[in-house]
């Protein structure tokens, strides 16, 4: 009888410690969730009395199940990752926490991040509603053995628009490569450029489209048509099989992204392209980003104050944001994890060129720029009306006008 | 022993499985977007944020170009990989069911296979075999164009396939055709066997040759089987996705010219997130679609109104 109630005691007593066991859940996209399961290493010896389901999805899943779970208030994570694309949408929505309210530390902890990427993430009706944990800082990736054979210098590519577009030309009729994937690529550095405080880079502070107004448009609209019709770009879009292919053969001599793209080329886009390719600052020494990513809280998230603590471990931890560049490309946010050996050392791929310390450069210059949830149609008809320039012939003032008209009708909604 | 189940409730909850899973993905949303064709809801900000409009999201999507335009799309996709599959299905059928003998199973599985491959694969396939500068395609026609004569005939360069809004229709149109055409032989093979043989014996006891009994029996007999078929191929063709979707990236390509209706309403809802206007437009195609199915309806009837 004994032995039988002492059996009860421990099963109680196991039962009991289960119970108390948190589960902290994290939904987040490739390679985020990597990142996020390597961190947990390290934070659970902190925390052994918590699990942590990773919760991982593909990049639009992702998105989609997030939207889901708001939607219905159920299923919520309690760390919600969020992509840059996203960000407007979800920064708007409301239902996440403003981590610049106590119990959270937004507000003492935003100088230690690159500022443009704490700024995407503030918005003026529900305060800093996540925070940035990778950037992506624009570069120039070029084949520096294509450059060679066309005697252009890397000055070339990036003293103007102009001598980038004349750099092509010498390019395509000494190797036959084009210069761009496709010329909507330039229209997207142009646009993203020179944008006034408070704007997004389709929308005013009042969410009104600029689109009509700003020379910007007028400016990449021009440069795509000339680079369109000199036959400089290989018309595939990125992240196609093409576009693979074209980067793995050579037929395309630039390509113009986030610094994180060295890591895609050097992992699985052209690995056989190793020493090749050189990296250097956008035309015009333009400093933009593409991408990056955020954590933050829901409002209706059950364990809010250890989320907090895993995101200010992912965001905050020196070690651990650096890990993160050394294994999955994620440029830091963090200024402090922008320091030390591993930013001094050569990058093999880039032929032993100490690229992230221009990539830093650049990411210091980068400017804030606002997010609108009609970011993503806005983009979209933008691009209709350049295929129609590119493709048709449309007059540019017009297809400008054209779309101009299109963003506001919808913004309206 | 007494049942577990009272006798007169087992039925219910035997049936309960599907009830409640119809409830739930079926009638439900079906309810719910049609609640939501008279709401702006930005779902982030939760059910709270729904706010009746009434018939605004109908007037934007009738007004918005891009409707008509996947509309036109859509009609033009449906018409272009619907109509051969069935011009073509049933000649076929008939080779098939009369001439093969016993290779007819292994010849109606080898059509039949592209209908059971994940769409997924066939899309990439075709993306593969139809890329401008690595494509299989182009490199024959390349190769074709060094012939002597077939130079002025056929294009000089590399022809974009998916990138010319030309060029994406055609190709969509014939990976749908080549998708369901097995589909259609099957169905018609299999009511081409349920005709008496007797028949065909008489006829060809007249002096009736192979072409009149197809077209004087066998042709006649399908059209019940037929009015099924073109019903489904007009349903499918209206709700065409997944094949357009993959090929033209999820976008619709060069001036949307691959883009459905179904893509259409996809992305306004989850790109644009408009899902009140993504539901106005579903009910506008579910419109058309049972408009297009009564118009094949009374198409098929016959005077004595059988079809």
């Amino acid at each position: 009888m004994k032995k039988i109630s002492s059996a009860i005691v421990a099963l109680l007593l196991v039962f009991n410690a289960h119970a108390e066991k948190k589960t902290l859940t994290v939904a987040a996209y490739p390679s985020v969730d990597e990142i996020v399961k390597t961190a947990l290493i390290e934070w659970k010896k902190k925390h052994p009395d918590v699990d942590v389901k990773v919760v991982g999805r593909e990049y639009a899943d992702h998105h989609t199940a997030m939207t889901t779970a708001l939607a219905t208030a159920t299923s919520l994570p309690d760390v919600m990752t969020i992509e840059y694309g996203y960000l407007g949408r979800f920064a708007q929505s409301g239902a996440l926490e403003d981590l610049s309210q106590p119990p959270y530390r937004a507000n003492d902890m935003a100088k230690k991040f690159v500022p443009f990427a704490i700024a995407q993430a503030h918005t003026q009706a529900h305060g800093q509603v996540a925070m940035p944990t990778d950037i992506g800082p624009g570069a120039m990736f070029y084949r520096n053995d294509l450059a060679q054979k066309s005697k252009v210098k890397e000055t070339e590519l990036t003293e103007s628009w102009d001598s980038f577009i004349e750099s092509g030309k010498k390019i395509k009729s000494a190797t036959g490569a084009y210069l761009v994937a496709h010329a909507r690529d330039v229209k997207d550095i142009v646009i993203r450029s020179g944008i006034p405080a408070d704007e997004g880079v389709y929308f005013d502070a009042q969410g009104q489209s600029v689109v009509g107004t700003s020379a910007r448009f007028q400016k990449g609209f021009e440069l795509a048509k000339k680079i369109r019709t000199e036959g400089l770009d290989a018309k595939v879009n990125a992240w196609s099989g093409e576009w693979g292919e074209s980067l793995k053969r050579g037929n395309v001599s630039v390509q113009m992204m986030g610094a994180w793209l060295g890591g895609h080329l050097s992992n699985w886009l052209a690995p056989n392209t190793a020493g090749l390719w050189r990296s250097t600052a956008l035309p015009e020494r333009v400093a933009t980003s593409w991408g990056g990513t955020f954590y933050a809280i829901p409002k209706k998230a059950q364990n809010k104050e250890l989320a907090w603590d895993l995101i200010s471990y992912l965001t905050l931890n020196r070690q651990q944001q650096q890990l993160a560049f050394e294994k999955f490309n994620a440029f830091p946010a963090l200024l402090e994890a922008q320091t030390g050996t591993f930013f001094e050392q050569p990058v093999q791929f880039l032929g032993g060129q100490k690229a992230r310390i221009e990539w830093r450069n650049t990411a210091s210059q980068i400017k804030p720029t606002r997010v609108f949830k009609h970011d993503t149609i806005a983009e979209e008809i933008v691009n209709a009306e350049l295929d129609l320039v590119l493709l048709k012939g449309k007059p540019i003032d017009q297809a400008i006008k054209d779309a101009h008209r299109q963003i506001q009708r919808r913004a309206r909604r | 022993m007494k049942p577990i189940i009272k006798p007169s409730v087992a039925p219910y909850v035997l049936i309960s499985p599907f009830i409640v899973l119809f409830l739930a993905f079926g009638l439900f949303p079906i309810l719910f977007s049609f609640v939501l064709m008279f709401h702006t809801w930005d779902p982030v900000q939760g059910l709270a944020s729904m706010q009746f409009v009434g018939l605004e999201n109908l007037a934007f999507a009738i007004e918005d170009p891009l409707v008509w335009t996947s509309l036109g799309n859509t009609l033009w996709l449906a018409v272009a990989s619907g109509l051969p599959q069935h011009l073509i299905a049933i000649p076929l059928a008939y080779l098939i069911n009369e001439k093969l003998g016993r290779w007819r199973n292994a010849v109606m599985g080898a059509y039949f296979l592209p209908y059971i491959t994940s769409t997924v694969a066939i899309a990439m396939m075709f993306s593969t075999l139809f890329s401008t500068d690595y494509g299989m395609v182009n490199a024959m026609l390349m190769k074709l164009a060094q012939m002597p004569l077939l130079e002025y005939v056929l294009p000089s360069a590399n022809v974009d396939w998916l990138g010319d809004p030309k060029t994406i229709k055609p190709i969509v149109a014939f990976v749908v055709f080549w998708r369901y055409l097995g589909f259609n032989v099957i169905l018609y093979v299999a009511a081409m066997q349920a005709i008496s043989r007797d028949q065909y014996e008489a006829a060809r006891m007249d002096g009736a040759n192979s072409f009149q009994q197809f077209w004087h029996i066998t042709l006649p007999q399908l059209k019940p089987i037929m009015f099924f078929g073109v019903t489904l191929t007009t349903i499918g063709g209206l709700q065409l996705f997944e094949e357009p979707f993959i090929l033209t990236g999820g976008k619709g390509g060069m001036e949307y010219a691959g883009m459905t209706t179904a893509m259409y309403l996809y992305r306004t809802a989850f790109d644009y997130n408009d899902y009140g206007l993504a539901s106005a437009i579903s009910w506008m195609l579910f419109i058309i679609i049972l408009a297009m199915t009564i118009l094949t309806n009374k198409a098929f009837k016959g005077k004595e109104g059988q079809a």
